[in-house]
Parts: structure tokens; C-alpha cells; sequence
């Protein structure tokens, strides 16, 4: 049997991120609120971005690549949520409504 | 496991407990208030991975403004639904993210092919390929920030089509505010008295990050920095001011408000037009003036991305009517 | 033989621990304090504390374990910047939570 390798910092960043992503994806599933399951997506990206980011540390000075993925993801990640949220609020407002349409 | 993990360690555990809080805790505004300190967390974690320009762009942006965006708009919300689950879904939630983490670690650390092949003993050059030949040619790119130059030249392409993306969730957002509604009740409730004192505040601070973000996006070509950390810090300086009543509603039939929103993408698409029709190729920029080019597309990235940010943020009707 | 410079380095790096620990001991009492105070502003008075002192002695080490101009500086800066930001912070938590208390007041008498 191989002896098992000294755990360094970026294997326990991918476990992290993995366990993060699995977190919010059962949150997602089971939760009924809806801002709850949009801070569960939220959380799944955090956790993908944890895994992007400690594969980018494998190398001596981090990879430029990734880190750039990660940026843009974090912006797509807010306008994503910002337009969630208006969506949420228009569906609860003709819910309210009772289904009737916009005068 | 040596005993420079211990901070580590410390991070990770902190931050499991706030991914738990902040999906489950009991009431919805400790949940959201947890999701601001899991973003703060997540930037110590990204400084730790050596990743500063992370670092900056996910507590601005992450921590700063994904929060005051779910706040604000959870004003607008009816009070949550309480329909709980069983205490059994919680328990079962943790007893499947834990068995899944510890299968995913062990396959981590035992696998043969995983070692055979020198993934983890450290030994191996790690270097991705494209990153080798972005090293190669990092002299030529305009900048000497290895992020920057991948984010606006060799990955320029991803960079415009983030601007696009911005730009659709605006107009997403326009759609769901019709042209003859009224203005919602909750945009339009009583500022608590409190409210003075942090009218002063961002008086004292709407300046300081006026000037942060322009060090930042000047520095972006250097150091870490660059347009989206600028362009969130102005945002967060905009929501702050509109926020306390200090700036008056941005309003969308003001044609230097839409041309500054679309600035950035139209510039950038300009170029990358000029350079695909006359140049070399698309987002090829001529090697004399890349830097120039890089620096100009940021400028205006960073304008057209505050702005967007802020209107993403705390757009209300009064903003964003035609 | 130890020249001065060595003796005064030395000097820095034991003080610069010593105020970084006394740093962290007000966050762990500013941690018990938040636990276990009855109300809001008590809770607001202990965690207060630590972005004043606390975070003053953390600098302070900080500073004495790396006494460049420029790290002093920017060090100083920010435990300001904390300093106000959470004053502030406090004041608006304990004025907005007094008015909710007072409107309750009133709806109810």
C-alpha cells in the first residue's frame, strides 16, 4: 500500500470546495425560500471557484488563466443574482396579484 | 500534518460553519447576514491561496455588493414562508456533504494513478501549458500583471463577452418594470432618522473609494487590480450615496446614463472590429500599442461597469423607467 | 557579539508578539462578550472594543515586526479607516434599533 502523501494546503482547498458545492447543492434542493436557494447558488459558484483557484496554486506562482475565470465568474455570478431577484420579486407580485394581468 | 496548516485548518473549519449558517439558520435575515461574512472568509481564503486580485474583486463585489443586493431586495419579499423540514433533512444534508468530502479526499490522497502520474508530490512542474506560453509571450502582451494581460489580451475575448453579459442582466432587469406601474411601496418607505449619521459617512467615504478605484484600475497593468475591482469600488461608492438619499435617482432617459453603460462594450467591440478588419486578426492588438489599447478599453470598462453594477444593484423604477 | 542593531531587532520581535497576542485576547473576550451579553447594545459596546483597541495592538505588532515607512503607514491607515467605519457601524445598529423599540412602544400603549 502507498504511504499516504503529507497534505499540503491545496488538496484540503479542493476538498473544501467540493464539500462547499455539495453543501448548497443539497440546500438548493431541499430549501423552500427562495432567496435561500439563490444564496445556495451563490454558494455552489463560491465552491467551484474554491476548486478553480487551489488548481491554480499547484504551479510555483499561480496560474494567470484561472484566476481570470474567476473574476469574470464572480461578475456573471452577481448580475446573475441581481436579475434573479427581480424575477422573484415580479413572480411574488403577480402571485400576489392572484395571476391577473399587469394593468 | 504540519503545523503551518493550523491557519488553514482555522479558515476552512470557519467557513464550513458559515456555508452551514448561511443556508440554514433559522431566520432569513441571519442567513443573509452569514452570506456576507462567508464572501468576507472566502476573500481571506483566495489572499491565502495567493490570489490578490480575487481577493479584492470577491469582498467588493462577493461579500460587499451580492449583499446589500440580496437586502435590499428582500425588503420587496413577503416574510418567509416557515414551511420547516424535518430536522432529519439537516442531519442528512451534513451526513451526505461530510460521507461525499471524505470519499473525495481519500480518492485524493490514495489513488495510485493520482500518484504514479506525480500529481501531488510537488515535485512536477505543475505549469498548465497555456500558462507556459502565456510566460512566453507576457513580455509582448502590454502589461507586466500577469492577470491583467490574460484578462485583456489573451483572454480579451472572455473579457467583452462579460461586458455583453452585464449589459443583458440590465436589460433583463428593464423588462420587469413596466412602462405604466406604480412605484413600489418599498421603494418609496420612510428613511428611518438613523439615517443622518450615515449620510455624513458616505460623505466622508464616497471619495476615498472615488480614489482607491482609480489607483486600482491604474495599477491594474502592475499589480493586482484592474477594471472590475475598480468599477465594483465605484459601485459600492454609488449604492452608498444613493442609498442615503445623497444622489439623486439615476435616471435612464438621460442619454449620458445609457452611453455610459454601454460604453465599455462598445469601445471594446470597436477595437476588436478595427483590429479584425484592418489589423492582424480579432483582439489582436498591434504590438506597439498594446498597452495603450489595454489601458483605454479599461477606462471605460470600469465606467460602464460601475455603473451597471450600481443599477443591477439598487435600480428602483424611478432609475430605470424609460 | 551581538551588535546594537541585533539587540534592538530582537527587542521588536518579542514586543511586536507580545502586542499581537494582547490583540487577539481582546477579540476573544469581544467573542465571549457577543455570546453572552443580554442585549443588542451591550453585544454592540464589547465588539466595539476590538475594532478600537484590538485591532490597535494588532497593528501595533504588526508594525514593530516590520517597521518599513510605507507598512507603518498603510497600517495606520487602516486601523483608522476600521476605527470609524465600525463606529459608525455601531451607532447606526444602536440608534435604528432604539427607534423599532420606540415604535413598538407606541403601537402597543
Amino acid at each position: 500500500m502507498n504511504t499516504l502523501p503529507l497534505v499540503t494546503a491545496i488538496e484540503l482547498y479542493l476538498t473544501l470546495g467540493i464539500a462547499v458545492f455539495l453543501l448548497s447543492l443539497h440546500g438548493l434542493m431541499t430549501l423552500h425560500d427562495p432567496i435561500r436557494r439563490l444564496i445556495a447558488v451563490n454558494l455552489m459558484g463560491a465552491g467551484t471557484f474554491l476548486v478553480m483557484v487551489s488548481l491554480a496554486r499547484r504551479s510555483e506562482v499561480p496560474d494567470p488563466v484561472l484566476h481570470a475565470l474567476v473574476v469574470t465568474g464572480l461578475v456573471v455570478a452577481i448580475s446573475a443574482t441581481a436579475f434573479a431577484l427581480r424575477l422573484i420579486i415580479a413572480a411574488t407580485k403577480a402571485d400576489r396579484r392572484g395571476g391577473k394581468p399587469e394593468p | 500534518m504540519s503545523p503551518e496548516l493550523l491557519p488553514d485548518l482555522t479558515l476552512i473549519l470557519l467557513l464550513l460553519i458559515m456555508a452551514w449558517g448561511a443556508l440554514y439558520a433559522p431566520q432569513r435575515s441571519d442567513a443573509m447576514t452569514l452570506f456576507i461574512a462567508f464572501g468576507v472568509v472566502v476573500a481571506l481564503i483566495w489572499a491565502r491561496l495567493d490570489a490578490p486580485d480575487l481577493a479584492l474583486a470577491e469582498a467588493a463585489i462577493g461579500a460587499g455588493l451580492t449583499g446589500v443586493l440580496l437586502m435590499h431586495a428582500a425588503r420587496a419579499l413577503p416574510d418567509e414562508l416557515h414551511r420547516r423540514n424535518r430536522t432529519a433533512t439537516y442531519w442528512g444534508a451534513l451526513a451526505f456533504a461530510v460521507v461525499a468530502t471524505l470519499m473525495f479526499l481519500a480518492h485524493l490522497l490514495t489513488d495510485d494513478s493520482l500518484l504514479n502520474a506525480g500529481l501531488l508530490d510537488g515535485e512536477t512542474d505543475m505549469t498548465p501549458r497555456l500558462r507556459s506560453l502565456a510566460d512566453a509571450t507576457m513580455g509582448d502582451s502590454g502589461v507586466e500583471h500577469p492577470v491583467t494581460a490574460v484578462l485583456l489580451n489573451f483572454r480579451a475575448w472572455d473579457t467583452l463577452l462579460e461586458l455583453l453579459v452585464l449589459l443583458f442582466a440590465l436589460s433583463g432587469l428593464r423588462q420587469l418594470f413596466p412602462r405604466e406601474s406604480a412605484p413600489d411601496d418599498h421603494a418609496t418607505s420612510r428613511w428611518p432618522e438613523s439615517l443622518a449619521l450615515m449620510a455624513a459617512w458616505a460623505r466622508v467615504l464616497a471619495p476615498l473609494l472615488v480614489v482607491t478605484g482609480g489607483y486600482l484600475l491604474w495599477r491594474g497593468s502592475s499589480a493586482p487590480g484592474g477594471a472590475f475591482q475598480a468599477g465594483s469600488l465605484l459601485a459600492a461608492a454609488a449604492v452608498m450615496l444613493r442609498l442615503t438619499g445623497l444622489l439623486p435617482p439615476l435616471r435612464w432617459s438621460s442619454v449620458w446614463l445609457r452611453l455610459a453603460v454601454v460604453a465599455g462594450a462598445l469601445f471594446f467591440l470597436t477595437v476588436a472590429a478595427i483590429t479584425g478588419i484592418w489589423g492582424e486578426g480579432w483582439l489582436t492588438y498591434p504590438a506597439a500599442y498594446s498597452g495603450l489599447l489595454i489601458i483605454s478599453i479599461e477606462i471605460f470598462a470600469t465606467l460602464s461597469i460601475a455603473i451597471t453594477l450600481s443599477l443591477l444593484v439598487i435600480g428602483e423604477w424611478e432609475d430605470l423607467r424609460s | 557579539m551581538m551588535a546594537a542593531g541585533d539587540v534592538l531587532g530582537s527587542w521588536a520581535f518579542y514586543a511586536g508578539w507580545a502586542f499581537m497576542i494582547a490583540g487577539c485576547g481582546f477579540f476573544a473576550t469581544a467573542a465571549l462578550g457577543l455570546l453572552r451579553f443580554p442585549d443588542l447594545y451591550s453585544r454592540l459596546h464589547a465588539v466595539t472594543k476590538t475594532d478600537t483597541l484590538g485591532l490597535g495592538l494588532l497593528t501595533l505588532g504588526l508594525a514593530l515586526l516590520d517597521p518599513s515607512w510605507r507598512s507603518c503607514l498603510m497600517l495606520l491607515l487602516i486601523w483608522l479607516l476600521v476605527m470609524a467605519s465600525g463606529a459608525v457601524n455601531c451607532q447606526l445598529l444602536a440608534r435604528y434599533n432604539l427607534e423599532q423599540e420606540e415604535e413598538d412602544n407606541h403601537r402597543v400603549s
